[in-house]
């Protein structure tokens, strides 16, 4: 059985009371709590204070580039289907830097889950905006002002048919855990955006500007329903915020696809140099 | 006997049908065969040429001038005819082309007409091109015959009579009407040959060595190889995916690397300067990986279809920061094929990434072998799995050790965790910022393991008398052009090639004193395809050393064999 001390890692460098906190117990819990071992994990992240999380836990580790956490995440799992693979991203780091990895990773439905810590401000590189910053938002590299509009990636993931989207709070553990769990638990690639807020460099969307906006999606809401779906991520963000799974189609992984890897991941299948001998034919 | 046809037409008329039926049967019938291909970059129109020369000897090398053009276009006589030997035919369809050439150096074959009335359609005039030329040159169809049999199986019986019936026809009428062909070729002893471009090479060298994992985007003159790993990927178990782009590329190859199998990527070099993050990464975390850089001219989009030599530095020191790697540069597709399995091998012995550079005219060219020794391949699985894996007491991924290598663990096969950082990290994999654990990590992934990888690196191969006067340099692909002129000039001076296809880390004297050679001879000459001099600047780098000589060529054409040899002749001479 696994437990928290298990999953016990370095002391966060994360400022006090930052949002990050909040997901990385969340995501602790929920992996004791589905009972995955430490060494059944792969904990993918690219840089950012997000990409950080990986040292914070315990887990196989690939700490890789910003913005490029999603190719070797894809290439793990296509590897090694059996490791339950797990990206801890930023919003710069998964909706800037790495924008187009995260297109195609949807289109591809790789069965890996990531976890977006999305605090609207780039953290790491001290207050600059990010793609989800908020239209109008002043910072020192942006000096006329944030005039692009912000990142919506829920409606972005829903248009990419993403099979499983959904979006959280760090201040509300029960459902970030309920959603990680039911996206760990969905076969196929799943974007959970989960807000949070930066104490130090985000002096707008605090945790009261959240918890004045966030409400819990309707227990009869249908998330098979594309149409609904949509509606729902449109909703004005700066007034109404749906926590919860938006967004859900069933339909084979990518790896469902890969006729190789039927039975056994690939790391497991031996070379025989022997059985390629008539290749070498194709040549007279 | 020495021939070359060449083929010209624009793209779509089937010049590559033509070309590799010939190249295929010439090599089958014991012939040794050289081809390469020139083409634009379009799918349709333009003028493209596929050149074949074959003998009854080793040729490594283009020549100039063509025995045989065939001229699927007006545009191919216009551009081709003072190519032509003096005992050469120019053969063309009068009624395609619409134009009626009346010289005795010409001969119409209605290749259309053939093909319509012995295959029922013009689809076969390509097959009646074939028979034609195979007239011309006074051999028989049996080889043919064969392949036309087995290209045609799963189309069935009449597909496969109504070519032989077209090749039949061509083969007739060009034997019947061809009265100036005085071509000999003589029957031939050998077997067979092997037949094989540079990138088919690359791509069976890497699924001959546990490739397992092939990652990539289109981009000329890489695809080949990426076309060739897709086409084993169901048979041999390989994962073979075209990414969005080529960052994503060196990155999902790296995930594969690190979940434990041997892992590769290619591009041409604009591909790669995406990959260039990606390469420091591997630098960082230690991950073996092999990356296929193809040249071709730049800079920026360049010339997509054409040769260079030219990102020869860029790949030596593309990446941020200091970390150690290996640079092989085949001059054959053999080369190609035994050096991407040692690519592969060191690698995973040192975890660092590996290239293999080569070009357009490389990756297209076809050569003819006597065969690939699969025996000679090594596969050593270097990694931490299994019951060792199991029996380690603690495991850290940058374990500090005698020669800077650290156990390679498969993650998920034990309880043991992997953990890999692109920040600077300790043992465990965990990011620092001390100073004391930065240097300790700098000594072990670079200054201890370089001086080992420096000596697996082969001393580059010279071919020529014990004392020579003159040096003829080079490296990668110009090996064949070098080696021919120089084999043809040994008649008349003291002239030997010294050719370099491991590159870096730059090979010591220790196995083979090839300085010595360069500082006693009169006269050195480095013979690169591109404008800086760029594998000089290696030399001078590593060495000190400085040619007497450059031979340049920057546009976006292979070295041919006679102007080389006229080139080379210029200098000596002047001894």
């Amino acid at each position: 059985m696994a437990t928290l001390t298990d999953y016990k890692g370095q002391v966060p460098a994360w400022c006090p009371g930052c949002g990050d906190f909040g997901i990385l117990n969340a995501l602790k819990a929920t992996l004791v709590e589905m009972n995955i071992e430490p060494h059944e994990v792969v904990l993918v992240s690219g840089i950012g204070q997000a990409a950080k999380l990986p040292h914070y836990a315990k887990g196989n580790t690939f700490n890789g580039l910003h913005g490029r956490a999603l190719p070797p995440a894809t290439g793990i799992k296509l590897v090694n289907h059996n490791l339950h693979v797990i990206v801890t991203t930023g919003d710069g780091d998964c909706y800037g830097e790495g924008g187009n990895h995260l297109m195609h990773a949807i289109r591809r439905n790789v069965n890996i889950k990531v976890f977006v810590h999305d605090n609207q401000i780039y953290g790491l590189t001290k207050g600059q905006a990010s793609p989800t910053t908020l239209e109008g938002t002043l910072s020192k590299t942006q000096p006329f002002g944030v005039h692009a509009n912000p990142f919506n990636p829920i409606a972005v993931a829903i248009a990419l048919d993403c099979s499983f989207v959904a979006r959280a709070y760090t201040a509300e553990p029960e459902l970030l855990k309920s959603v990680m769990k039911e996206a760990i638990n969905h076969k196929g690639f799943a974007l959970v955006d989960i807000l949070q807020p930066c104490v130090t460099f985000n002096k707008v969307n605090t945790y009261k500007w959240y918890q004045e906006r966030c409400y819990h999606i309707d227990k009869a809401y249908n998330p098979y329903d594309r149409v609904e779906a949509f509606k729902l991520s449109l909703e004005p963000f700066t007034e109404k915020i749906a926590l919860g799974v938006i967004y859900k189609h069933d339909k084979p992984a990518f790896e469902d696809y890969i006729s190789i890897i039927k039975d056994t991941p690939l790391v497991k299948q031996p070379f025989q140099l022997e059985k390629m001998e008539k290749e070498l034919l194709n040549f007279y | 006997m020495d021939y070359t046809i060449l083929i010209g037409g624009e793209a779509g008329q089937g010049l590559q049908t033509i070309g590799g039926a010939l190249s295929k049967l010439l090599s089958r019938a014991g012939y040794h065969v050289f081809s390469h291909q020139d083409y634009m970059s379009r799918v349709r129109g333009g003028h493209n040429l596929y050149q074949i020369r074959f003998a009854d000897r080793e040729i490594t090398s283009p020549r100039s001038k063509a025995d045989i053009l065939v001229a699927l276009d007006l545009k191919t006589i216009e551009l081709h005819k003072g190519e032509l030997t003096e005992s050469g035919i120019i053969v063309y369809d009068a009624d395609f082309i619409k134009k009626t050439f009346d010289s005795p150096e010409y001969l119409h074959v209605p290749f259309d007409k053939i093909a319509v009335e012995s295959g029922g359609s013009k689809i076969m005039s390509n097959t009646a091109a074939v028979g034609a030329v195979l007239g011309m040159i006074g051999m028989e169809l049996t080889v043919f015959e064969d392949i036309v049999r087995k290209a045609f199986r799963k189309k069935g019986q009449e597909v496969i009579d109504k070519n032989l019936a077209t090749a039949r026809a061509g083969h007739d009428f060009a034997t019947r009407e061809c009265r100036r062909c005085s071509f000999v070729v003589p029957k031939t002893a050998n077997s067979g040959y092997m037949l094989i471009n540079g990138a088919d090479a690359i791509g069976l060298g890497a699924l001959m060595s546990g490739c397992k994992f092939y990652c990539g985007y289109p981009m000329t003159p890489s695809t080949g190889i990426l076309n060739y790993m897709g086409s084993k990927a169901i048979e041999y178990g390989v994962m073979v995916e075209q990414t969005e782009d080529e960052i994503c590329a060196i990155n999902m190859a790296l995930g594969a690397s690190f979940a434990g199998v041997r892992a590769m990527t290619g591009s041409a070099g604009g591909g790669f300067a995406l990959m260039v993050e990606g390469l420091s990464l591997a630098g960082m975390v230690e991950l073996p990986i092999v990356i296929a850089v193809m040249q071709r001219p730049g800079p920026a989009t360049g010339l997509p279809t054409r040769t260079e030599q030219g990102d020869l530095l860029f790949t030596l020191y593309a990446g941020h920061g200091e970390f150690p790697r290996a640079v092989f540069a085949p001059g054959t597709p053999e080369q190609a094929f035994y050096l991407t399995n040692k690519a592969f091998d060191i690698a995973e012995k040192y975890q660092i990434p590996s290239f293999i550079i080569a070009d357009q005219y490389l990756v297209d060219t076809e050569w003819t072998f006597v065969g690939f020794d699969t025996k000679k391949l090594l596969y050593n699985d270097y990694r931490l799995s299994g019951d060792a894996l199991g029996k380690t007491g603690e495991y850290k991924r940058y374990a500090y050790s005698e020669n800077g290598v650290s156990p390679l663990a498969v993650p998920g096969l034990s309880k043991h965790l992997v953990v890999v950082d692109s920040d600077e990290h300790d043992e465990e994999g965990h990011m620092i910022e001390d100073g004391e654990t930065r240097n300790r990590m700098v000594e072990k992934r670079l200054f201890q393991k370089f001086p080992l990888i420096r000596n697996e690196i082969s001393p580059p191969e010279y071919v020529g008398p014990p004392n020579p006067e003159i040096v003829v340099a080079g490296w990668g692909s110009t090996y064949g052009v070098i080696k021919e002129a120089v084999g043809i000039l040994k008649d008349k001076y003291k002239i030997g090639m010294l050719h370099f296809s491991e590159l870096y880390p730059f090979p010591g004297t220790e196995k083979f004193d090839f300085m010595s050679l360069l500082f006693e001879a009169k006269l050195t000459i480095c013979v690169e395809n591109n404008a800086t001099g760029q594998f000089e600047t290696l030399v001078k780098a590593s060495t000190g050393y400085g040619f007497g000589v450059s031979i340049r060529k920057y546009d976006g054409r292979q070295f041919i064999l006679d102007e080389l040899i006229g080139e080379l002749d210029g200098y000596a001479n002047r001894l």
